[in-house]
C-alpha cells in the first residue's frame, strides 16, 4: 500500500522493530492510517499495544524500521527519513499535547504559547500576538499574563493545546490528553480539540483508552499487538 | 527570542539568590584571602617606604634587619657618612616584643619597637595627633593599631614611656604595629637585663680570676660597666644624595666597610620573595582549594537544578528547541549564579575586611581577576549539567 498525497497525515506499511535477532520485538506491524485536515481520530488500544511507539514514530522522535509517512502532502519517511532536520519538522509541522500539560513553569501563559513561533525565528511581537489569538480562541486569554502554577488543570491543558497550534502545524499528536480529567473536563477538552481541528484545519490524532471520550470520535483506529484496525466511531456530539 | 535562563532565574529568584548568597560568602572568603596576601605585600612595602631610606646597611652575611637578626656597632654610621654620595645615615633598632599599656589596664599588644634618632631616616613620616619626640628618653610615638592614645603610658622592659604622638600604617612586615622610641632607650631595651640577672652576672664575673685581678685595679668595674651597656644597633639607614645611584653606594659599602648593604629593590625582594613567601604559598594553596570547592558547589547546584527540569527539557527538545539554546540556558544560569555570588562576595569582603587584625588590601585588579575566574569556573562547572541535558531524549516527553 502507498500513502496518499493530499494534506493531513498518512502512513502506509509502517513497522517498528526494537532489538535484533532472537530478542527482537515488533512493536508496529504494517500500520496504515490516514487522517485528513480538520479531522479528529482516536487511536485506542490496551497498554503495550504499540500506541506510544506509533506516536513517537509519527512525532519523528524515533525512526520506524520501514514503511512510509506523508505529512501535509510531503513524504517525510520512506524507508528512511526524507527530512534532514527532524527538530525543525517537529517544531513547525507537528503539534504535541501531552497527558500532563508539561508547560514550561518559568514562562507565563503567553510566552509558553509564543515560544514555538519564537523558536521558529518569528519576531517576539508577532509570536505573542499569535499566542493571544490562540488563547482567545481557547477562552484563556484572561490568564495570558498568569504563571503556569496559577492555572487550574483544565486551563493548563487548554494552554498546552494553544501551544500545539502555535506554528499552525498540519497535525497534532495528543497523548492521552484527558487521562487526568473528570468526565466533564475530558469532554470539554475533546470539544476544544474538535473545534480547533475545524477552525485551523489541523489533523488531530488522540491516543487514548479513556472510555469517556471514545464515543466522540467519528473514526477510531484500534491498535493491538502492533497492528491497527480502522472502524467507524459513534461521532457523538459533545454538548 | 526570550531569555529562557533569565526567565528561569526570575521565576525562582529566591532559590537563586539564596544559593548565590551562599556561594558569595565563599567567594568573599576567597577575595579576602587574596586581600590578606596583598596586605602582607603592602605592609612590607609600607615598612620600607616609611623608613625613608635608600639603603639598608646590616651585619655582613645577613639579610637583616627584618628577615634576619643583624647587629652592628653604633659608630658605623659615621664611617658611612664619610662615603661619597651619602646624604644621611642613621642608626635604627628593631625589636618585636609584647608592650604593656599601663593606661589601658595593662593590656598587652604585640608590637615592633623601633629605636631611631629624631630628624633622621627611620623617623615616622607623619603624625595623626600629638607631636614628635623632643626629649631624649621615655617618650614614644605609637601606631594607632596598638590601641594607645595620647598620654598613655607604655611599659617597655623596665621603663615607662609616655605616648606623645600617634601615627598610622606603621607596621612591621608581620603586620605588628610599631612603637617608636629614642634610639638610646631602644638599645637599652634590647639588651637590658632584669636586676637579678645583672647581680648574677656581676657575681659570675667577680668569681672569674681572669677578670677579677687584684693586681689590676678598676678592671672588674670596667668589665661590669661594659656588660651593662649596649653599643649595637640593627641597621644603619642611608639616604643617598640626589642623582647618585643607590647601588653604587651599596657596592662601596660592601667593598670597603665589610658590611651588607641592600637597595630598596633588594630589600623588597627579601621581604616579599623570601620573608612572606611561605605565607604566600599557604594562601595560594588555600585559594586553589577554595576555587575547587566553589566549582564543585556550582557544578552540584546547576546539575541538581537541571535534573529537576528534565521533563521540561525533554518537552523543549520535542517542540524543536535547539541543543545550543538549552546549553546556553544552563550556561547562562551558571554564569548568573556566579555573578550573584561575585557581587555578594565582593560586598562581604569589603564589609568584613576592616575587621581583620592585619591589613587586608582588596585590589580592584584582584576583583576583576576574581570575577573572570568565577565566570570561567561557573562555565566549566555547568558542563556537567549541559552534558546531562543534551543526553535527554525528547521521546521522554511522550508516554508515561
Amino acid at each position: 500500500m502507498t500513502a496518499t498525497t493530499d494534506t493531513g497525515i498518512h502512513i502506509a506499511g509502517l513497522s517498528k522493530r526494537y532489538g535484533a535477532g532472537d530478542t527482537a520485538v515488533d512493536a508496529l506491524k504494517d500500520v496504515n492510517m490516514s487522517v485528513t485536515p480538520g479531522e479528529v481520530i482516536g487511536l485506542v488500544g490496551p497498554s503495550g499495544s504499540g500506541k506510544t511507539t506509533l506516536l513517537k514514530c509519527l512525532g519523528a522522535v524515533i525512526e520506524p524500521t520501514r514503511g512510509q509517512m506523508t505529512l501535509g502532502g510531503e513524504v517525510i519517511y520512506d524507508q528512511g527519513w526524507k527530512i534532514p532536520d527532524l527538530r525543525t519538522l517537529r517544531r513547525d509541522r507537528i503539534g504535541f499535547v501531552f497527558q500532563a500539560p508539561y508547560l514550561i513553569p518559568f514562562l507565563d501563559v503567553t510566552d509558553n504559547v509564543a515560544l514555538l513561533p519564537m523558536l521558529a525565528g518569528r519576531p517576539n511581537g508577532e509570536s505573542r500576538a499569535r499566542a493571544l489569538e490562540l488563547l482567545q480562541a481557547l477562552d484563556v486569554a484572561h490568564r495570558a499574563r498568569a504563571q503556569v502554577s496559577e492555572l487550574s488543570g483544565g486551563e493548563q491543558q487548554r494552554v498546552s493545546i494553544a501551544r500545539a497550534l502555535a506554528n499552525q502545524p498540519p497535525v497534532i499528536l495528543a497523548d492521552e490528553p484527558t487521562a487526568p480529567l473528570d468526565s466533564e473536563r475530558a469532554l470539554a477538552v475533546m470539544r476544544i480539540l474538535n473545534q480547533m481541528a475545524r477552525q485551523y484545519q489541523t489533523a488531530i490524532i488522540v491516543v487514548t483508552h479513556d472510555e469517556k471520550i471514545i464515543p466522540t470520535f467519528k473514526r477510531i483506529y484500534h491498535i493491538r499487538d502492533g497492528r491497527t484496525v480502522e472502524e467507524a466511531g459513534e461521532g457523538r456530539e459533545i454538548e | 527570542m526570550i531569555s529562557l535562563a533569565g526567565r528561569d532565574i526570575l521565576h525562582s529568584w529566591g532559590k537563586f539568590v539564596l544559593t548565590g548568597f551562599g556561594l558569595g560568602l565563599l567567594i568573599g572568603v576567597t577575595l579576602t584571602m587574596a586581600g590578606v596576601y596583598r596586605g602582607m605585600v603592602d605592609d612590607a612595602k609600607v615598612l620600607l617606604t616609611n623608613s625613608g631610606a635608600d639603603l639598608w646597611v646590616v651585619q655582613k652575611d645577613t639579610q637583616g634587619p627584618y628577615a634576619e637578626s643583624s647587629s652592628i656597632k653604633d659608630d658605623v654610621y659615621r664611617q658611612i657618612l664619610g662615603l661619597s654620595g651619602v646624604a644621611q645615615a642613621a642608626n635604627v633598632t628593631y625589636l618585636t616584643m609584647q608592650v604593656r599599656n599601663a593606661s589601658r589596664g595593662g593590656r598587652e599588644e604585640r608590637t615592633m619597637v623601633v629605636g631611631f634618632e629624631p630628624g633622621q631616616p627611620g623617623e615616622p613620616g607623619y603624625l595623626m595627633a600629638g607631636r614628635r619626640l623632643v626629649r631624649s628618653h621615655y617618650e614614644a610615638i605609637a601606631d594607632i593599631g596598638t590601641g594607645a592614645r595620647l598620654g598613655d603610658r607604655l611599659t617597655i622592659r623596665r621603663h615607662e614611656y609616655e605616648v606623645v604622638g600617634l601615627t598610622r600604617r606603621m607596621v612591621s612586615s608581620g603586620g605588628d604595629p610599631m612603637v617608636f622610641i629614642p634610639l638610646k632607650d631602644a638599645q637599652e631595651a634590647q639588651f637590658l637585663k632584669d636586676n637579678d640577672a645583672v647581680i648574677a652576672d656581676r657575681a659570675r664575673t667577680a668569681a672569674n680570676p681572669a677578670l677579677n685581678r687584684p693586681s689590676v685595679p678598676g678592671l672588674l668595674e670596667a668589665i661590669n660597666a661594659s656588660q651593662s651597656s649596649n653599643r649595637n644597633v640593627n641597621a644603619v639607614l642611608v639616604r643617598v644624595a640626589d642623582g647618585i645611584a643607590a647601588e653604587s653606594v651599596a657596592r662601596d659599602i660592601r667593598r670597603w666597610k665589610h658590611l651588607e648593604a641592600f637597595t630598596r629593590a633588594q630589600m623588597e625582594d627579601i621581604l616579599i620573595a623570601k620573608l612572606i613567601a611561605t605565607a604566600a604559598k599557604q594562601i595560594g594553596m588555600f585559594l586553589a582549594i577554595l576555587v575547587i570547592v566553589s566549582a564543585a558547589i556550582v557544578a552540584f547546584i546547576i546539575y541538581t537544578m537541571t535534573l529537576g527540569k528534565i521533563r521540561e527539557i525533554a518537552v523543549l527538545k520535542l517542540i524543536g528547541t535547539r541543543n545550543r539554546t538549552i546549553a546556553s540556558m544552563i550556561l547562562q544560569q551558571a554564569m548568573g549564579l556566579g555573578l550573584i555570588g561575585f557581587v555578594v562576595g565582593k560586598i562581604a569582603a569589603t564589609v568584613w575586611a576592616p575587621a581583620f587584625p592585619k591589613f587586608v588590601l582588596l585590589e580592584p585588579a584582584d576583583a576583576i581577576s576574581g570575577f573572570m575566574i568565577v565566570m570561567v569556573v561557573c562555565a566549566l562547572a555547568s558542563t556537567l549539567a549541559i552534558r546531562a541535558a543534551l543526553k535527554v531524549d525528547p521521546a521522554e516527553a511522550i508516554g508515561g
